[in-house]
């Protein structure tokens, strides 16, 4: 009877190939390690101190000693898209983790709560995806008034609608899933099925979506900074950067190119590593 | 005969894989031959082969091809486009699929017979009606406006047939037609095909199911592994088979085959114990399960509807009841009553006369190890980021703690290789993904099992397989089954006893033989007689 079974197990035993990843997911990687590298040793990676202002130099064109130009008081810009990862990550990745957090105590919320409280939150979920989530930020900003730490939570509170309502639509199909259902007829309880089976199945697509959300996280960190609802000049943070370089955009183009490259990049480079994982991931569904 | 069909030396490749490799056959005016296979064997890649539509990766050759005295061994795109419905029309399984949504029927074969001749939209229409009423659509006029999601499986699959012969080719492709179907409807659709191949037509059936075949096929071709294994008329096919392959497809077919008798004649496999069943050996074995009055009703649009309507049924230690009926008739919302997943208006579940549907899920729990469930989307059943062993560990704790087996002696009782263990389901073929939850549901030391169309989803072989083990662990271990299934071929060969379900209520229920050979009520009666079994055809 199983020489035939036998067979297949041998052929399918074999976990899937991973696909081996592509020029873009390297580019991408390396571009992350090279963010990390400037947000944990800055010092290694950088010529300049990036706040020493040097009259002379100023609005030096990228050259070999300054990769990028510098900019109106001689500041090395190289040094100062460095200097200002580690400000632009770190509101980046907490604004993200604030709105998983948020995103996840009300998609909890909704899908076990009973009907009558996913509905409360379904409908203020909706309420709040009716403004654009930059405005959003900008009202939390006006409330609780500019700087690094409003910024990061207001891009955080304006991404946790987003967040609860693909955590709730998660938990509400995996709840209903035959092998939720199968576990029950085996005789689990519902403590062990929500930490067994419900609440693993439906974190890990999260996480995924959480390095997509990093990307975008930093481009509304930057936008408030470039309104000068962020950080303060002279810190070196990306979206400052862009706001202090656009008097000069006419005659020294690389005080904003350069920082704005940046944020560029990193939105592209989050977002391929996350559909890369997407993926993957889904690949073993 | 003039042929319709000729081909010769086929051979289909993806890359370097070759999934059919020199097949030679050829069709005749009025004949219908049949390839029968298992999936994988390469029978619907020859099928879209013959129509030009094996696919942009793919590289077709043969020596000769010759549709009706033309030549398309070496066709191009443009050559196909005017063979495919004029002269070579094609069935699909899935009707729902081929059908567009959001256009009418009649619009939809209109445009078919518009597309290759000269017809106005009037004569269109008059032409539309004719292939309607043709096909056995009740009221050709209405279908004419209806959308194929209006439709119910069987007029669907009508309406498809109806447009690919609506330009009358001379040959047709009917690839798995009736395997969706209900019994009754599939009757109904065969007929339909013989009937047009008793016009001339000449048809080309693939199937995995050698009892469709028999039923309308002239001559059956038999491919495995994308090879040519053997051919013959249908009758000696059926009744000689020269290869090993065909004997052992043909034994797989449960239908008509005794209670208790392996389907896969095999040496390998350990003899089945002698152990009378104890349904036999008590005097009056007892009642391990039984349900009385259950009733659940659904809302509808128009008003409530009785999805399972005053069912009581009982099970005894170490017997098998089947449930059968189409779908539709409630079988599934009877297992997940008795299984105390939904909620019944009425009536009651007892488990060992015990009450089991009435207590509260906190007290039930402990119970629910003593009834498992297999079901037929196993894959779906199992946690996909789960491996095979943990799935299984899982279940093992729930087993006493005097009496549990290893993950180990489970695989083995379902005749799994211990490697599968540390694989997830998902890499799994279909038969060991089923064995697997056999295994799962085994696990925690259940007395019952409720098997919910365990064997719907597999191919014929491995059907028989699964059945077999089912039956084995059966006699092992004193389980009690409710079988439930819509193949009555399946159920006649698993039953000790048989209960007969239509819209929401039992009809029929008695000893299983009783039953297959004296029905009493009309519904049963068709059913069985709608039933294909292997048999020449008529």
């Amino acid at each position: 009877m199983s020489e035939l079974d036998l067979r297949t197990a041998a052929a399918s035993a074999a976990p899937a190939r991973r696909a081996r990843p592509g020029v873009g997911e390297l580019l991408a990687l390396g571009f992350v390690l090279f963010l990390l590298a400037a947000t944990i040793v800055p010092g290694l990676i950088s010529p300049f101190e990036p706040n020493a202002i040097s009259a002379r130099d100023a609005f030096q064109p990228p050259s070999l000693t300054h990769w990028f130009g510098t900019d109106e008081s001689g500041r090395d810009i190289y040094s100062r898209v460095v200097a200002g990862t580690s400000t632009s990550l770190l509101i980046g990745v907490s604004a993200t983790a604030i709105g998983l957090v948020l995103g996840l105590a009300l998609g909890i919320l909704a899908g076990f709560g009973g009907r009558v409280l996913d509905f409360t939150v379904n409908r203020t979920i909706e309420v709040l995806f009716a403004f654009p989530g930059l405005l959003l930020a900008l009202l939390v900003i006006v409330i609780a008034g500019p700087g690094p730490v409003t910024a990061t939570i207001a891009v955080g509170l304006s991404t946790a609608p987003g967040y609860a309502r693909i955590i709730r639509g998660q938990l509400v199909s995996i709840r209903t899933s035959a092998y939720v259902e199968s576990a029950r007829v085996l005789g689990h309880g519902p403590f062990r099925i929500l930490t067994r089976h419900i609440l693993p199945n439906a974190l890990a697509p999260l996480l995924v979506l959480a390095t997509l959300g990093i990307g975008q996280a930093v481009v509304w960190a930057a936008a408030l900074s470039y309104l000068g609802l962020g950080a303060q000049p002279p810190a070196a943070e990306w979206g400052a950067m862009l706001s202090a370089g656009r008097t000069y955009i006419g005659t020294a183009w690389w005080l904003t190119v350069f920082p704005g490259l940046m944020i560029v990049l990193t939105t592209i480079a989050t977002t391929v590593l996350g559909r890369s994982l997407t993926r993957r991931t889904a690949g073993n569904r | 005969m003039t042929h319709i069909l000729d081909v010769d030396q086929l051979t289909v490749s993806f890359g370097d894989t070759t999934v059919v490799r020199d097949l030679s056959f050829a069709i005749g005016q009025g004949e219908c031959v049949a390839i029968v296979g298992e999936s994988g064997s390469g029978k619907s890649v020859t099928a879209r082969a013959l129509l030009g539509l094996a696919g942009r990766d793919s590289q077709v050759s043969a020596s000769m091809l010759t549709l009706s005295g033309r030549d398309l061994a070496r066709a191009t795109e443009r050559d196909w486009r005017g063979v495919r419905g004029s002269r070579v029309g094609l069935v699909l399984q899935d009707a729902l699929g081929s059908l567009d949504p959001l256009r009418p029927i009649g619009r939809e074969i209109g445009d078919a017979l518009r597309l290759h001749s000269r017809l106005s939209a009037e004569q269109a229409r008059t032409r539309v009606i004719e292939l309607l009423t043709l096909v056995g659509m009740p009221d050709p006029e209405r279908a004419m406006s209806q959308r194929s999601g209006e439709l119910s499986g069987g007029l669907r699959q009508r309406a498809l047939i109806a447009a690919a012969i609506a330009l009358d080719p001379p040959f047709l492709i009917a690839d798995e037609p009736t395997t969706a179907l209900d019994v009754t409807i599939q009757a109904r659709i065969l007929d339909l095909l013989a009937s047009i191949k008793d016009r001339g037509t000449g048809i080309l059936l693939i199937s995995h199911d050698l009892a469709v075949v028999s039923a309308i096929a002239d001559r059956v071709l038999v491919m495995k592994d994308g090879r040519f294994v053997e051919t013959g008329d249908t009758r000696t096919l059926l009744e000689n088979p020269r290869e090993e392959y065909t004997r052992r497809l043909i034994a797989a077919v449960p239908t008509d085959k005794p209670r208790r008798t392996p389907l896969v004649p095999s040496e390998t496999m350990a003899p089945a114990p002698k152990t009378v069943p104890m349904a036999v050996q008590d005097a009056s074995p007892p009642v391990v399960l039984s349900a009385s009055g259950l009733v659940k009703t659904y809302r509808a649009p128009a008003g409530r509807f009785r999805a399972v309507d005053d069912v009581s049924l009982h099970l005894v230690r170490g017997e098998t009841l089947g449930l059968v009926g189409e779908s539709g008739s409630g079988k599934t919302t009877v297992a997940r009553l008795i299984l105390a997943l939904t909620d019944a208006d009425a009536g009651d579940v007892l488990l060992d006369e015990e009450p089991f549907s009435a207590l509260r899920e906190r007290e039930r729990r402990p119970f629910r190890r003593r009834i498992g469930a297999i079901y037929q989307d196993s894959l779906s059943s199992f946690d996909p980021r789960l491996t095979v062993r943990r799935i299984l560990d899982d279940a093992v704790a729930l087993a006493p703690p005097d009496d549990r087996s290893t993950v180990g002696e489970l695989l083995d009782a379902v005749g799994l290789p211990q490697s599968v263990a540390t694989t997830r389901p998902l890499y799994l073929s279909g038969g060991q993904r089923q064995r697997v939850s056999i295994a799962r549901a085994l696990a925690s030391r259940p007395e019952i099992l409720i098997c919910d169309e365990p064997v719907s989803a597999l191919d014929v072989t491995v059907q028989a397989q699964v059945l077999d083990l089912l039956d084995r662990l059966q006699a092992e271990r004193g389980l009690s089954y409710l079988f439930i299934s819509h193949d009555l071929g399946v159920i006649r060969h698993m039953s000790d006893r048989v209960a007969v379900m239509k819209d929401g209520r039992i009809v029929e229920t008695g000893h299983a033989t009783r039953v297959f050979d004296d029905p009493q009520h009309p519904y049963t009666a068709r059913l069985i007689a709608d039933a294909p079994r292997l048999a020449a055809p008529r």
